[in-house]
Order: structure tokens, then C-alpha cells, then sequence
């Protein structure tokens, strides 16, 4: 090929130019605008859950969070039993997963030997990755029978006297209830607070680690006086994560807690949640306040668990920027 | 310094025997023999990777921590080997204290920087260890500036205060020996000098075994300087005859900047 003339060789650059400057400027308003549709997405959910709210909401007015009736036939419908099924079920699961996470993070960093530390990784990041339905299965055929016959009764032989918390395991063994979800959903965010444990764990650094073990520390007294303080934020973020998560499971929780639209003392009891509440009803729910009020229920998980994703993911990035690096 | 002589047997506050250190399968350590003599100040001096900050943290057996490290020979502590199985880690990291490049101060407050390694060992009434941390600040030469933010976080004093804090935590659990790995290289040169004279003066009650980059650090503070190079101890003498009189051909070259 001949050499271009000067001036042919500069057109042929300029048009170049332009080119790749309508490329690129396509190529960044088409990545912006895919960006922007999750955005909608959000947004557009949050407007059509209080749109198909609104009857509910204009019809019982706030006092819809606090009422504990779920009638049906008589078109009455207050979130109370949901929202009581839903806090306590998480609060609980994260009463179980918590100490449980925290020893499983603590052993992958501090004491696994390193020929141990992928696989074990790598199993807990899977257990993350089961289908929650799985656990439903699982938990509805496999563990509430077991629960009923090995644990329950012992649990209830040996607490059900107690003052004040032996009314929480009175009733009879049935095997589903707000328990047997309880011990599920711990089953099913242990994956995810462990690994977000494990991860700011190993965001302190490895000096810190030794200058404590050089003053004669043990392994927890390294872990308790000096990591815990030092990856405090991203603990409680990984924390708030598990809750998020417990809060809006749906499958898992719908096959054991007993699906029971009322508020019970005992933790043997059947319940409801907001998620398993919707998944009961959508089919045949009637247009109207009903449909109107499942909507709100959904409004109000929606609000609870963005909540509270937002402050762990905060939290979370907070402790892994500043203090971590 | 004509009056030392190079230390053994009783004058020796830790004596190496025949030390073999690997990093798995690559040995870090050649068969190192040599005595850190008992409250004086012992400097390592060497290229970068030439086993000297090895062998420091073969003496609190910090090297524990990691899997596929592991020291073979003798390190005589009391008349005990130090790298024994059998032999309390956390004790003998209690006995011999530590300091590191960077400064580290836990994440809690100044004086609980200082009450924290104390109290893992002694139990002590509240004004006993006011006392005991107002002692150890005023060793390192930092109570006049944090006497009266001992509340404060140990993160909010300056780099300088910061390890000279380290150094009172070192000190304040009262060990024998201190171990200092390349203490100054993170500092600027004010904090530097404040802590190579606090060094001259803590030697009056510790042994203290520094791994230093700077060779004129080395010959300003200490008693005896080892050479180090490729992983073995080519020289170790009193410091004034490895750097006037230097017996080794390599010893020369690097202290003359030859290489290094």
C-alpha cells in the first residue's frame, strides 16, 4: 500500500475521530441508561406497591400496623401478627446465627490450617447458594418431626416451669411454628454473616495481629480485645445483612411456620410473616381491601428490609474502607 | 566500649545455637551461633532479605503464627530452649517483648494501650496500675505529652507518639528482653532521634536487640552489631570493631556502601 497523501491522511484521522467519539458516546449513554432502569425499577416498585396499597391505607390509616385482626369474612385486616411473626423469627435467627457465624469466621481466620481454609470457604459461600425452598422442603418433612419428637418435649420438660420464659415453650410439640422457622432461617443467613465476618476479619491488619500475640495474648484474647474493636461496624453490618435477609425470606419460612394469623406467647405456637402471609393469600385473595391490604404488608417489608439493607451495606463498606485498608 | 567482651555463656541473655529457620521449602536461616549479650543493645544489620528480621522473630517465636515457617536448633532462654513444643508461647512473648515498623497501638484508648498487656498477666488494684502505666509512658518518654489524654484513643497521637506508645506497651508488662524491628524507619527524623535516645536508656534495665536498615543507627546506639547476609551471620562483634575494624571482606563492602 501506498503512503496517503498529507492531506487525505488527515481526513482519514479526523473521520476517525469522529467515529470513535460517537462510539464512545453511545457506548456511555447505553451503560447509563441500563444503570438508570434499576433505578426506575426501585422507584416504579415503591410507587405501584403504594398505589395498589391505597385502599388499605386510606381505609385503616396507620393504626394498620398495630392491629391484630386478619379477618377475612369480615374484611378486617391489620398487619400486627404479621409483623410480630416476622421481627421475632429474625430476632431469633440471628439470636442462633450470630455466636454461630462468629465462631465460623473466627476459626477460618485465626485457627484453620491453610489446607482447610478453601474448602471450608468455599462449603460455606455454597450453603449460601441452596434454594431457599430446598430449606423448606427440608425443614417441613425432615426437621419439624424430628424437632417435634427429640427437642421439644426435653425443652419444654426442662423450661416450661421457669417463670415468665416457660410460657415460651408451652403448648403442644407440633413441630411447625415460629421456632422451627427461627432455627431454618438461622440455617439459611449463616452463610451470609459468616462470610461478611470472615471478609473484615481479614481487613486487620497483620502487624496489629502480632503486636498483640507479642504482649502475650492468646488467640481470643488477640481476637476479643483487638480485631472485635478494630472490625466492630463491619461485624454489625454483616449482622444487619443476615437480618435483611431473614426478614424477606419467603419459601422457607412458609412451610414451617404454620401459617396461623394470630399472635401466640409460646415460640411453639404456628405464626405467619408478612412474606409467607402474601405467599398464602395472593391466589386467592378477592380485588379489594384484601388484595389493598396484602399490598401494604408488602410495602412494609419493602420499607423494613431496604431499611435495613442500606445501614449493613453502609456499615459494611464504612468498615472496609476507613478502618480496613 | 573497648571493656566488653563478646558475650557468652553467663553474660548472655539469649544464646543461639546452630539456628536453621525455613520459609517451607526456602531456608531463611544458615546456621546461626551467636550470643545477645544481657542489657545491652545488639543491632542486625544486612541487605533487605537477609534473615535479620527472621531471626528477631525467632526469639518470640512470632513465626508461630504462620503455617509452613519453623525454626530448627537452639535459642537458650534461662537455660531452656525457646523452641521447644513444650514451651509457653504466650510466656515467653510476655518475657520478651516486641515493637514493629509500623506503629501499632490497639484500637482502645492510651492508657488501656498500656493496663491491656499488664493485665493478662498481674492482677493489680486501680491505682497500682495508674502507677504502672504513668511508669511505663514516662520510660518511653511520652507522659508530659499524653498525661492528660490518657482517654483519648491510642490512633489520635502522631506517628512518632504513636510507637513510642508501642514502646511502653512493651515495657509495661516488664520483660526482659524487647525486640526491636526496624522501630524508627516509619518516623521522621525529630522522632526518630527521640526514640534512639530513649533506647540508650532503657538498655539500663533491658536487653534490647534492634534490626535496623540504617548502619549509622546501628553504630550510634549499640554495644555489639551482627552482619547478616543471605540468610547467614557473617560478623558479629562489639560495634565499634565491626564498623572500624571489620574482620570480613563483606562486612567492608556493605558498611562502606559497597553494596546493600
Amino acid at each position: 500500500m501506498s503512503e496517503p497523501s498529507a492531506p487525505a491522511g488527515s481526513d482519514l484521522h479526523a473521520q476517525q475521530v469522529r467515529k470513535f467519539w460517537l462510539q464512545d458516546k453511545l457506548f456511555h449513554h447505553a451503560t447509563q441508561l441500563f444503570a438508570f432502569v434499576v433505578l426506575a425499577a426501585l422507584v416504579g416498585i415503591l410507587v405501584s406497591l403504594t398505589i395498589e396499597a391505597w385502599p388499605s391505607i386510606k381505609g385503616f390509616g396507620p393504626s394498620f400496623l398495630w392491629t391484630n385482626i386478619w379477618s377475612v369474612p369480615d374484611d378486617e385486616y391489620g398487619a400486627l401478627a404479621a409483623i410480630y411473626g416476622t421481627v421475632v423469627t429474625s430476632v431469633l435467627a440471628l439470636l442462633i446465627a450470630v455466636p454461630i457465624s462468629f465462631g465460623i469466621a473466627l476459626f477460618l481466620t485465626e485457627i484453620c490450617p491453610v489446607w482447610l481454609r478453601r474448602p471450608l470457604g468455599t462449603a460455606i459461600e455454597l450453603l449460601a447458594g441452596i434454594p431457599s425452598i430446598v430449606y423448606g422442603i427440608w425443614g417441613l418433612f425432615v426437621f419439624a418431626p424430628l424437632f417435634a419428637e427429640y427437642i421439644q418435649p426435653p425443652l419444654q420438660a426442662l423450661l416450661g416451669d421457669v417463670p415468665v420464659i416457660g410460657s415460651w415453650f408451652s403448648g403442644p410439640p407440633i413441630g411447625v411454628g415460629i421456632l422451627t422457622a427461627s432455627i431454618v432461617l438461622s440455617m439459611m443467613v449463616i452463610p451470609f454473616i459468616a462470610s461478611v465476618m470472615r471478609d473484615v476479619f481479614e481487613t486487620v491488619p497483620n502487624e496489629l495481629r502480632e503486636s498483640a500475640y507479642s504482649v502475650g495474648c492468646t488467640t481470643w484474647e488477640v481476637v476479643r480485645s483487638v480485631v472485635l474493636p478494630y472490625t466492630r461496624v463491619g461485624v454489625i453490618g454483616g449482622i444487619m445483612l443476615g437480618l435483611g435477609r431473614a426478614l424477606g425470606e419467603t419459601m422457607a419460612v412458609t412451610f414451617v411456620i404454620g401459617n396461623a394469623n394470630r399472635i401466640n406467647g409460646s415460640l411453639f405456637a404456628p405464626g405467619t410473616s408478612i412474606a409467607s402471609t402474601l405467599a398464602n393469600e395472593f391466589g386467592e385473595a378477592d380485588p379489594g381491601l384484601h388484595i389493598a391490604s396484602l399490598f401494604e404488608l408488602g410495602l412494609v417489608l419493602f420499607i423494613l428490609t431496604f431499611v435495613v439493607l442500606a445501614i449493613s451495606r453502609w456499615l459494611i463498606s464504612r468498615s472496609m474502607g476507613s478502618e480496613g485498608l | 566500649m573497648s571493656d566488653q567482651a563478646i558475650p557468652s555463656g553467663e553474660n548472655a541473655a539469649l544464646q543461639v545455637r546452630n539456628l536453621n529457620f525455613f520459609y517451607g521449602d526456602f531456608k531463611g536461616l544458615n546456621d546461626v551461633t551467636f550470643d545477645v549479650a544481657h542489657k545491652k543493645v545488639t543491632a542486625f544489620i544486612g541487605p533487605s532479605g537477609c534473615g535479620k528480621s527472621t531471626l528477631l522473630r525467632t526469639f518470640n517465636r512470632m513465626y508461630d503464627l504462620y503455617p509452613g515457617q519453623r525454626a530448627e536448633g537452639n535459642i537458650l532462654f534461662h537455660g531452656k530452649n525457646l523452641l521447644d513444643k513444650t514451651q509457653d508461647v504466650n510466656l515467653v512473648r510476655a518475657k520478651i517483648g516486641m515493637v514493629f515498623q509500623k506503629p501499632t497501638p490497639f484500637p482502645m484508648t492510651i492508657y488501656e494501650n498500656i493496663a491491656f498487656g499488664v493485665r493478662l498477666y498481674e492482677r493489680m488494684s486501680k491505682s497500682a496500675m495508674d502507677d504502672r502505666v504513668e511508669w511505663a509512658l514516662k520510660k518511653a518518654a511520652l507522659w508530659g505529652e499524653v498525661k492528660d489524654k490518657l482517654q483519648q484513643n491510642g490512633l489520635s497521637l502522631s506517628g512518632g507518639q504513636q510507637q513510642r506508645l508501642c514502646i511502653a506497651r512493651a515495657v509495661a508488662v516488664k520483660p526482659e528482653i524487647v525486640l526491636l524491628d526496624e522501630p524508627t524507619s516509619a518516623l521522621d527524623p525529630i522522632s526518630t532521634a527521640k526514640i534512639e535516645e530513649l533506647i540508650n536508656e532503657l538498655k539500663s534495665d533491658y536487653t534490647i536487640a534492634i534490626v535496623t536498615h540504617n548502619m549509622q543507627q546501628a553504630a550510634r546506639i549499640s554495644d555489639f552489631t551482627a552482619f547478616m547476609y543471605l540468610g547467614e551471620l557473617i560478623e558479629f562483634n562489639e560495634t565499634g570493631t565491626i564498623f572500624m575494624r571489620p574482620g570480613k571482606k563483606q562486612t567492608e563492602d556493605y558498611i562502606t556502601g559497597r553494596f546493600g
